[in-house]
């Protein structure tokens, strides 16, 4: 799990050319969008597409979506349950 | 007698920046997208969304900013009677062909939204309006060259019918590492301004054919 989140990290930085940041400064549990990283909707779209593109893992409904990217943990939870969002 | 004045340009080209004719940054052995970071660096702009934008909005955004500071007239050029008036001859040719790279291959389908929402060349004067609250009249045209008549009759007939006051306007080119931008600012005002220039496509020619 750990090095799953570490991973993700990695990858989000990569994909929303977050370049002022490392790893580090994204605590797993805070949220993505607004008041933790600040992403927008745009960046949402750019999760989905690495889910999709890195993990096979397909957002259906956009009430999935906010489940499975509301944080890097969140994230690799669904990734570890085999693309399952959870309630 | 209502005159219209050119108050300020800054040219970006080979790895070069200058504002009203003075050389103010330049990063050679860099490419196109390391010297613009480099340059963003040097302004010290802090805006993130810097870095998800793509080349030709980086060169928009970077101009911008460098015209806008360095003549201190960031809150004048805004609001509704400010345009953005541009043009260059490659369109956004430069993120749609790495666009194309993600959607060529239909086994590996992968289009990147932060790429595609790039295809289209007047997505960059919607950035810089966004950074400067510019809600004014804006086009972007796609030209074989800069045509400075084309471009100051343009604008010269939407400051006539009052629709702006003054305007941001200029060639922002790229293409990999084909880079070549100017951009100036033009302002209606009812008293000639002293030391500035007047707005016609002499004066726009001999601005773009400067040398740095």
């Amino acid at each position: 799990m750990e090095k799953l989140v570490q991973t993700l990290k990695e990858e989000i930085i990569e994909a929303l050319n977050l370049v002022e940041m490392v790893p580090e400064d994204i605590n797993e549990e805070a949220p993505l969008f607004v008041d933790g990283l600040g992403l927008d909707s745009i960046d949402a779209l750019e999760l989905t597409v690495l889910l999709e593109k890195k993990y096979g893992i397909k957002i259906k409904t956009a009430e999935e979506g906010k489940k499975i990217l509301y944080s890097v943990k969140s994230m690799a939870d669904c990734i570890i349950a085999g693309g399952k969002a959870w309630d | 007698m209502t005159g219209y004045y050119i108050t300020g340009y800054c040219i970006i080209r080979n790895n070069e920046a200058s504002v009203n004719g003075k050389p103010v940054f330049s990063a050679h052995g860099k490419n196109t997208r390391e010297f613009f970071t480099d340059l963003y660096k040097f302004l010290d702009s802090d805006y993130p969304k810097f870095h998800k934008m793509d080349n030709l909005c980086k060169l928009g955004f970077l101009s911008s900013e460098l015209i806008l500071k360095k003549n201190g007239v960031r809150t004048i050029f805004s609001g509704s009677d400010t345009g953005v008036i541009l043009a260059n001859s490659s369109s956004s040719l430069d993120t749609d062909r790495m666009h194309q790279v993600t959607i060529i291959n239909r086994a590996a389908y992968f289009p990147s939204p932060a790429v595609f929402v790039y295809t289209l060349p007047n997505i960059v004067i919607g950035e810089i309006c966004i950074r400067n609250k510019i809600t004014g009249e804006g086009s972007f045209f796609i030209q074989e060259k800069l045509n400075p008549v084309f471009l100051t009759d343009y604008i010269r007939c939407l400051l006539d019918c009052e629709i702006i006051n003054r305007c941001i306007a200029g060639w922002l080119q790229v293409d990999g590492d084909d880079c070549d931008a100017m951009m100036c600012l033009i302002e209606k005002t009812d008293k000639p301004i002293s030391g500035f220039v007047n707005f016609e496509p002499s004066v726009i020619r001999d601005i773009y054919n400067l040398r740095i």
